[in-house]
């Protein structure tokens, strides 16, 4: 017993310290912009651990995620830029954005409690689509968003004196904000895990995986349907609400752009194809799909030009075009994802003999 | 009242091919249940192909009346987009249809990426323009104006209609795919080849998005590789609309649908005292379907269901 927590401590004291050296060794021998996609990385990975909330946990189907990161983000963005010349400190703005994000992640999730599969996917993904066509229509009669150009020169994160905005000076080498933006959202990723986790494990957490598995036996068992999937809604809603006021901040600038349909997928995507209702398999997706298509822009370019002498497939067109082959062909070998939950394997063996789940 | 009369002349038109392509949808989820995400992208290659046929035959000299060479692009973007159902069946969902539901959900999306990318690589990124091979006469009807272009869309596509429906009512195929809907495993056992049906209808489904998607690209005079998406959408929401899985319902739902969609576009500046424009036209289509999903999940014509699954 002891030798087993002892290889579980040392494994995660040496995965720890991975973690906290890897922007100084990735950035030592890849330059800055490859610590700014570790970044991103983490964003996706709070984005991915909200939607796993709804999709795996819940089992709620959401194609509208991005709809509480644009949320989270634009908040962030109105209350401090020069936009409308607010410039409220980040432990304002942040939970203000996430408290918002929860609160239409409540609308969203309440005309749609009837709603199961395929049919929720789909109105959610609607309720994503309302939510970016506001956005970038609110700029008449009222500026209100800005519109298509988006909001810019937003405020970097302060504490104190001390802005994330510009590089910094220690042991007489200057950092690039990336570092500081890094430790930043690990933290609070660090923070969102736990979350996910002391969920997973508590009567909430159960209660959503009695409702993902048949909500009228859940119901009969006396958890309250419609609180337990509103909860599941707001809680991945919050989540999503914090990465998009990080989001807002770190990158300065906000756009409709960035809220399309392919990103609700993309972290969907996280999801299935890391394993989802596995907090483990959900981070290792979100990383693998933030970095895999770094590596394959930074790539496929020069490959064609060593192979063919030409570009021959655009990078970008390669990169999506590899990751809808992936989706593909990870349903068709591997429907339950990399790392997947025990119990989530076993289902989908069952699947596959033919034993019915209702 | 003009613009009133214009609105619901436009919405007639856009509502014709919501209901064909809405069929595709409906005929899929009413034999197999699920959700053919891939749909809208069968409907842009058949607008693609469409144009790239005409411009090849164009290019190569050959003089042909407008009308002609559209009905040539169709006989070849018809059979390319039934082979693409075709495989689009057999590859995303025939070896899926028995794993949970999410699976084939996540391979029609990434196919529709996949087919999406395709045509990028095939036809590039921009707007393509539709040749401007047919005429835009335009006739007036109750101080409305419509074209002669228009007037064949919507008559086109209730010729169509009404004959998928005697397909589906009296042919020996029709009555196997009833018997499929029902229930496939009672269809077997009765000599029905299942797997045959599946593909036919989605074959079928392809062939009708075809269509939709060479009429779209002469009412727009353009086609781009994402317009699947939007326009996938609108016709899966009017096939909610109507009832999913009756054909009869889809077509109503789409003609419905797009007379909402233009009236909505028409006077929500009015209605909103100017606050919101036109350019919220696309939001309709979400909220109708949201609003039919709460209120009504059956549909206009559907049967009665406990709840959506």
């Amino acid at each position: 017993m002891t030798m087993v927590n002892n290889k579980k401590l040392g494994l995660f004291a040496v995965s720890a310290i991975a973690v906290v050296v890897l922007p100084f060794l990735v950035g030592g021998a890849l330059g800055n912009s490859w610590v700014r996609i570790l970044d991103f990385a983490l964003l996706y990975v709070m984005l991915a651990l909200g939607l796993n909330m709804v999709v795996g946990f819940a089992g709620l189907l959401d194609l509208g995620f991005i709809a509480f990161y644009a949320v989270g983000a634009y908040s962030y963005a109105l209350l401090s830029s020069p936009h409308f010349g607010l410039h409220l400190p980040f432990y304002i703005t942040i939970p203000i954005g996430a408290v918002l994000a929860a609160f239409f992640g409540i609308l969203l999730g309440t005309p749609v409690l009837r709603l199961k599969g395929d049919y929720l996917a789909i109105v959610t993904l609607g309720f994503g689509e309302i939510i970016r066509i506001f956005i970038n229509n609110l700029n008449a009669p009222i500026n209100i968003t800005n519109g298509p150009q988006g909001v810019n020169l937003i405020d970097p994160i302060q504490v104190g004196g001390f802005s994330f905005g510009k590089s910094f000076e220690l042991f007489g080498q200057t950092f690039s904000n990336v570092y500081l933006y890094y430790y930043f959202f690990l933290v609070l990723t660090v923070g969102v895990v736990i979350m996910a986790w002391r969920l997973q494990h508590s009567r909430i957490g159960r209660a959503w995986v009695a409702l993902r598995e048949d909500d009228i036996a859940a119901a009969a068992m006396g958890i309250n349907i419609r609180n337990i999937k509103l909860l599941a809604f707001a809680l991945g809603a919050l989540s999503g609400g914090v990465a998009g006021g990080l989001f807002s901040a770190f990158q300065g600038f906000v756009s409709p752009e960035s809220f399309s349909l392919i990103e609700s997928i993309m972290i969907l995507a996280m999801i299935v194809l890391g394993g989802m209702g596995n907090i483990a398999g959900v981070v290792l997706g979100a990383v693998m799909l933030t970095i895999a298509p770094e590596i394959l822009r930074s790539t496929i370019g020069p490959l064609q030009m060593a192979v063919f002498g030409k570009t021959i497939v655009d990078p970008e067109n390669a990169r999506m075009l590899l990751f809808g082959l992936a989706m593909v062909v990870m349903m068709l070998v591997r429907p339950e994802g990399a790392w997947p939950s025990k119990r989530r394997r076993m289902e989908f063996q069952d699947a596959k003999k033919g034993v019915s789940h209702g | 009242m003009d613009i009133f009369v214009q609105q619901i002349l436009n919405g007639l038109v856009l509502g014709s091919i919501y209901a064909l392509i809405a069929l595709g949808y409906t005929m899929v989820y009413g034999i197999m249940g699920l959700i053919n995400f891939a749909h809208g992208e069968v409907v842009m290659f058949g607008a693609m192909v469409t144009i790239s046929v005409i411009s090849a035959l164009m290019n190569a000299g050959i003089n042909l009346p407008g009308p002609l060479l559209v009905l040539i692009g169709l006989m070849i973007s018809i059979p390319a987009c039934m082979l693409l159902g075709f495989v689009i069946e057999r590859v995303a969902y025939r070896p899926l249809r028995n794993a949970p539901r999410l699976a084939p959900l996540i391979t029609a999306i990434g196919l529709s990426i996949v087919l999406q990318q395709v045509a990028i690589l095939i036809w590039g990124r921009n707007y393509i323009p539709f040749p401007p091979i047919l005429s835009h006469d335009t006739i007036t009807i109750l101080g409305a104006s419509i074209t002669k272009l228009q007037v064949i869309i919507i008559v086109l596509c209730l010729v169509i209609m009404a004959g998928l429906l005697v397909m589906v009512e009296r042919t020996k195929l029709g009555r196997a795919m009833r018997a499929t809907s029902q229930n496939p495993s009672v269809a077997g056992l009765m000599g029905v080849s299942v797997n045959k049906v599946i593909s036919a209808t989605f074959v079928i489904g392809s062939g009708l998005g075809a269509i939709a998607g060479v009429m779209v690209a002469t009412n727009y005079d353009q086609a781009h590789y994402y317009m699947g998406f939007l326009i996938g959408l609108k016709a899966f929401t009017a096939a909610v609309l109507g009832g999913i899985g009756n054909l009869g319902g889809a077509v109503a739902g789409g003609i419905l649908l797009g007379i909402i969609e233009s009236l909505g576009a028409g006077y929500i500046g009015t209605l909103t005292g100017g606050f919101l424009g036109s350019n919220y036209q696309d939001i309709f289509a979400f909220m109708v379907l949201i609003m039919v999903l709460i209120f009504r999940p059956s549909g206009l014509l559907g049967e009665k269901m406990a709840d959506r699954a």
